[in-house]
């Protein structure tokens, strides 16, 4: 059955959006990520542009994740004055974005920004998590030694204007968490994405925050993130497409009570290998595109009807 | 159909000594949320007042889609990755563009009627505009076609035009799902020796209907308002989500 995208304006498969939609459902389910970084590149690749695929992506998140903090709120494992920090950097990181996207939107360059910031945040990360879950796996292995402590020493102790996290026990400044939330924010606007996958490492490893409250606290904050995108790239660009935003969250919430059952059942390590091999392949898919020779040269940026 | 094509052949009355009658199957597309591309008819005759002239008569139906601007960018090597590089803009391009033929057009049409009536897809672009590099611009303008034409939007059917005894003839002209709204342009030529004897000229309006000409309206007339709904929308099927996985969980 297919089904015409009014924004997009491309006539699509619903069962494939409905399988997009739950494929990155089943992921986040799984792995507990929004599924942005998913959602974006399989948009592209059954032909909806650049622009609209970014937007409803962003969109997208903000369904998942609204529905993943619920679940954190009610075991209070939000740190909501640390989502707020974060949050006032992702507003001004996401405006960023939007305004680079706009011009290079114009420009005729944007899937090529799109492309390299897959290929460079996706590899990095994938390749990181790959090899720290392999060194987990190893040792899960290997019962004999003793499990590595890691210290909690948070950047951000030194810096002025501090503040006191109580949730995430916590006493740093201000600044490194709003420095992160607006490069998250900036990546948010440009791919589309939540980008739990980059907060997450940074809330664990950079401001030391303790790991049962990263999840939602980075959901917390996502939420607002993607919705102020999403808002933006509406006005900026009338690049989101409900329609298209419906079917994926439609199929995402289908997607992710299976994914949430096969979680349980996978072990952590093994889970975040999965993952790991994952993001790589997708960075790895964009990344061969880039260097390539593409089949066709040319490429058409139809214009606005007067 | 017959009846009311007969009807309008003794009505009208074309001057000079042979001239083409054509109608429509239908004079409105509407793009519904399961628009899957739809079909339409181009049927007519050739009405005479006196036996024709030697040589075979020919027939050139094209249809066509509004026009609008149109980027085309080439990619190049940079750095070692592909870029885009080179691009063109061209000023009017029609969103679509179908002929149907009762032959091969070089053989039917002479390039001054070409030139005159801009009937092949070359003739219908107007290329005109501030090219980035002149020197290879036609490459761009096959670019544009070649895409199109992979997309199904352009396409050139010769022997796609039934022409019976040379009076009645018939054309399906499919359109594809990837529409543009607007106003399409549908002609047909009748053709002796390369020349135009007659053409006509009538229309479809193509239009976005139900939820699907709503949001784009809204998206495009209050896209504030438009982006607060997707938000709403989204944050409601959040929390539907999350009370409907509680509940089945409690259950």
């Amino acid at each position: 059955m297919q089904l015409y995208l009014p924004i997009a304006e491309v006539s699509v498969n619903i069962f494939v959006l409905l399988g997009i939609g739950g494929v990155v459902g089943l992921l986040s389910g799984m792995f507990g990520v929004g599924g942005g970084f998913l959602i974006t590149p399989l948009l592209l690749f059954i032909g909806v542009p650049a622009p609209v695929a970014v937007a409803t992506g962003a969109n997208q998140v903000v369904a998942s994740s609204v529905s993943g903090v619920l679940a954190h709120v009610q075991r209070r494992t939000v740190d909501f004055r640390m989502g707020a920090v974060l949050l006032a950097g992702g507003v001004v990181g996401s405006g960023g974005g939007i305004w680079l996207f706009d011009m290079l939107r114009r420009a005729g360059q944007v899937e090529l920004l799109v492309q390299l910031s897959y290929v460079a945040f996706l590899g990095a990360i994938g390749a990181l998590m790959f090899q720290e879950s392999l060194r987990a796996l190893i040792r899960s292995r290997r019962p004999g030694e003793p499990p590595q402590r890691r210290t909690r020493h948070g950047v951000g102790t030194g810096l002025p204007l501090k503040l006191r996290f109580r949730a995430s026990g916590l006493y740093i400044s201000v600044l490194p968490p709003l420095a992160i939330g607006a490069a998250v924010g900036f990546l948010a606007a440009i791919m589309g994405v939540g980008g739990g996958f980059i907060l997450v490492p940074a809330m664990i490893y950079l401001l030391g925050m303790p790991t049962k409250v990263v999840v939602g606290t980075s959901l917390f904050q996502i939420i607002f993130v993607t919705a102020f995108t999403t808002l933006m790239h509406a006005v900026t660009a009338q690049s989101v497409d409900m329609l298209l935003a419906v079917v994926l969250i439609l199929g995402g919430v289908i997607g992710a009570q299976i994914g949430t059952g096969i979680g349980l059942r996978l072990k952590a390590e093994q889970l975040r290998i999965l993952l790991a091999v994952l993001v790589l392949a997708v960075a790895g898919r964009i990344g061969l595109d880039l260097i390539l020779a593409p089949d066709e040269l040319y490429s058409l940026a139809p214009g606005r009807l007067p | 159909m017959i009846r009311a094509l007969a009807l309008w052949l003794a009505l009208a009355a074309p001057a000079g000594a042979e001239a083409i009658v054509a109608g429509l199957s239908q004079n409105r597309v509407a793009i519904t949320a399961n628009f899957d591309g739809s079909e339409i008819i181009v049927y007519g005759a050739v009405r005479r007042d006196a036996p024709p002239p030697d040589g075979p008569m020919d027939v050139i139906v094209t249809v066509e889609g509004p026009p609008a601007p149109a980027t085309v960018r080439r990619k190049d090597r940079r750095w070692g990755i592909w870029v885009n590089a080179a691009q063109v803009r061209i000023r009017a391009a029609p969103t679509f563009y179908a002929i149907a033929t009762t032959g091969p057009l070089d053989e039917i049409l002479s390039e001054t009627e070409n030139l005159r009536h801009r009937i092949t897809i070359p003739q219908a672009i107007r290329a005109v505009g501030a090219a980035a590099d002149a020197a290879d611009f036609p490459a761009f303008t096959e670019a544009l076609i070649r895409l199109r034409t992979a997309d199904g939007v352009y396409g050139v059917a010769e022997g796609g035009v039934a022409f019976a005894e040379e009076t009645l003839l018939r054309a399906d002209v499919t359109l594809p799902a990837n529409l543009t709204e607007g106003r399409f342009r549908v002609r047909v030529f009748l053709t002796r020796g390369g020349a135009v004897v007659d053409h006509i000229e009538t229309g479809i309006t193509v239009e976005k209907q139900g939820i699907e000409r709503w949001l784009h309206r809204l998206a495009f007339r209050h896209p504030l308002a438009y982006g607060v709904l997707s938000l709403a929308i989204a944050a409601a099927a959040g929390w539907a989500a999350s009370a409907a996985f509680r509940a089945f969980r409690g259950a």
